[in-house]
């Protein structure tokens, strides 16, 4: 108990400082928008205080953002197009088809590059260099060019998502079926262990604790690919539909809206992998 | 009383082998090459183990004990000569599991139990699950830690690693154990105490051991022979028998007069095979 609150606290002390902070430059990044809109003859105080109620404000204020989640949260049918759920649930979805591609792609080839002396030489460059195409820039072509393809949908989202995500996991799984120190892979020598055995019982959990902290970034990277390849094509759903539609229309708060929900989701994706690592950690007597 | 001094590093080869010995090197040489330099770790090694000796392999570093130990386990390949385990070439030996080796330093396994890491030869073996519990539990009651085979290696001290790790290397109940500098890393009360375990349980269980350390005093402690080797090329200088009397050798021996006389001819055998040039 006093160790939840431990860890709490200073996250509640960032959370009120970042507000403290942002309604003064909400009120003055939004001040001359409220000047212009204000009636013939309105006081200095009455635009100051319009500035936090604006429709369309450059900047909007903390509430006015939590009001309009809590609107597009419970204002619709989860099924609408104009609920938070939805959107939320469509790009969840890709992502998280684009993190299982990213997990058993990832650590498939990791073990190919651990266990073949010719991958570890022809495959390695590779995914290096698969990280260095900026799939963020081009993910509109790669989206069109997948639709020509016949690939529409979630699966050319959970592609991208899935791109941007498995390096993090080869990598983290190359060091970790690594991690085995001489002496233990000589101890399995003597015991004339086979190639499956000292994978299984010496390799793959020494790798555990390298792979959980690439999973959680690999979730956020896959959530990032996901919004991403919902930006182009006029994507009808999903939160990067939401972000370009918004952005569109300058509908400020919505983008804010998306853009915290999707924040919301990372966190979330972060806290199912600790929970996994919390559950494995106890098995392992509390060490991970 | 009696400390036999026996120079056994020119042995005739031509000597048949007799099965009463657990390990045997016949002109054994091993050489690594790295960077266009040659080591000669072994050379030209002649030696038989007895069965059910207790045989310690003192040198100073790079005298090549360690790599004769390790080519015994077939964890590393002689160049030449000929070595034979339980009568088999290493290699065999090693697929028939007809060693345990214990390392320098304890490698358990950090996600098994104390428990599940004795077991861990017992399930690679296929052997059944109840079994695997009997003998883990027979196992590290002998070493004394019966009742921490629930606990993980970082809720243990050094000392007890090493004798899960011990418990781990007899569980399988090879004929004979290896074991490299295993108390090397333990403090000096600690590594007492364990000498004392060992040698009861040499002489309750009749294995064969082969002990690599680089303490006089262990080394005479422990053995009924003790192998002084030299470095450059590594080479067996001498082979001293150690004769301290039948029984329980309780630590206070190594104040005995027998045993100063042992430990002083291994001390001068090493140095006559030790030169700084």
């Amino acid at each position: 108990m006093i160790n939840r609150l431990g860890s709490a606290l200073p996250v509640a002390a960032v959370l009120l400082a970042l507000v403290a902070v942002w309604y003064p430059v909400a009120m003055w990044m939004n001040h001359d928008a409220a000047a212009s809109l204000a009636d013939e003859g309105a006081s200095a105080g009455d635009v100051w205080r319009s500035t936090l109620s604006l429709d369309r404000p450059l900047l909007p204020a903390p509430h006015q953002v939590a009001g309009e989640i809590l609107d597009e949260l419970s204002g619709y049918p989860v099924s609408s197009p104009r609920s938070l759920v939805f959107h939320a649930g469509v790009t969840a979805g890709a992502a998280l088809c684009g993190f299982a591609i990213a997990v058993v792609l990832g650590t498939a080839l990791a073990v190919g590059i651990v266990h073949a002396r010719t991958l570890d030489r022809s495959l390695m460059p590779w995914v290096i260099a698969s990280q260095t195409v900026p799939v963020l820039a081009i993910a509109p072509m790669v989206i069109v060019v997948l639709g020509h393809a016949g690939l529409t949908g979630l699966w050319p989202k959970a592609l991208i998502a899935g791109w941007l995500s498995f390096f993090p996991i080869t990598t983290a799984m190359v060091t970790g079926l690594r991690a085995p120190d001489p002496m233990q892979r000589d101890l399995m020598r003597t015991y004339a262990a086979s190639g499956v055995q000292v994978f299984t019982q010496l390799r793959w959990p020494a790798s555990m604790a390298f792979l959980f902290p690439a999973l959680k970034v690999a979730g956020a990277l896959a959530l990032v690919g996901a919004i991403v390849a919902e930006l182009p094509t006029g994507a009808q759903a999903g939160l990067g539909a939401r972000l370009l539609a918004g952005s569109y229309y300058g509908q400020t708060l919505q983008i804010w809206a998306a853009l915290f929900t999707a924040g919301a989701l990372a966190m979330l994706a972060t806290g199912v992998v600790a929970l996994a690592q919390a559950g494995l950690a106890r098995a392992w007597g509390g060490r991970l | 009383m009696t400390a036999g001094v026996a120079s056994a590093s020119l042995r005739p080869s031509a000597q048949p082998a007799t099965p009463a010995d657990a390990i045997r090197a016949e002109g054994v040489s091993l050489t690594f090459a790295a960077g266009g330099e040659v080591t000669h770790a072994l050379s030209d090694i002649h030696l038989s183990v007895p069965q059910g000796s207790f045989t310690s392999l003192i040198g100073p570093s790079g005298c090549g004990k360690t790599t004769l130990l390790r080519a015994v386990a077939d964890l590393e390949q002689p160049t030449a000569g000929r070595l034979l385990v339980a009568g088999q070439t290493p290699r065999e030996a090693r697929l028939s599991r007809a060693y345990g080796y214990v390392f320098q330093a304890p490698a358990l396994f950090p996600w098994r139990s104390a428990e599940r890491n004795v077991r861990l030869p017992l399930e690679l073996s296929g052997m059944p699950k109840a079994e695997q519990r009997e003998r883990a539990a027979r196992y590290l009651g002998l070493v004394g830690l019966r009742d921490f085979k629930r606990r993980f290696p970082w809720q243990l001290s050094g000392g007890m690693q090493q004798r899960v790790s011990i418990a781990r290397a007899l569980c399988f109940e090879p004929s004979l154990l290896l074991m490299d500098e295993p108390f090397g890393a333990l403090d000096e009360i600690t590594r007492d105490t364990l000498n004392l375990h060992l040698h009861r349980l040499w002489r309750q269980t009749g294995l064969t051991c082969v002990f690599v350390t680089h303490s006089i005093p262990e080394a005479v402690y422990l053995s009924s022979r003790v192998v002084v080797m030299s470095p450059r090329p590594g080479r067996v200088v001498e082979v001293i028998d150690v004769d301290l009397g039948p029984g329980e050798r309780p630590l206070d021996v190594r104040e005995a007069p027998a045993f100063l006389a042992v430990a002083h001819g291994v001390r001068r055998a090493l140095r006559a095979g030790h030169s700084y040039d």
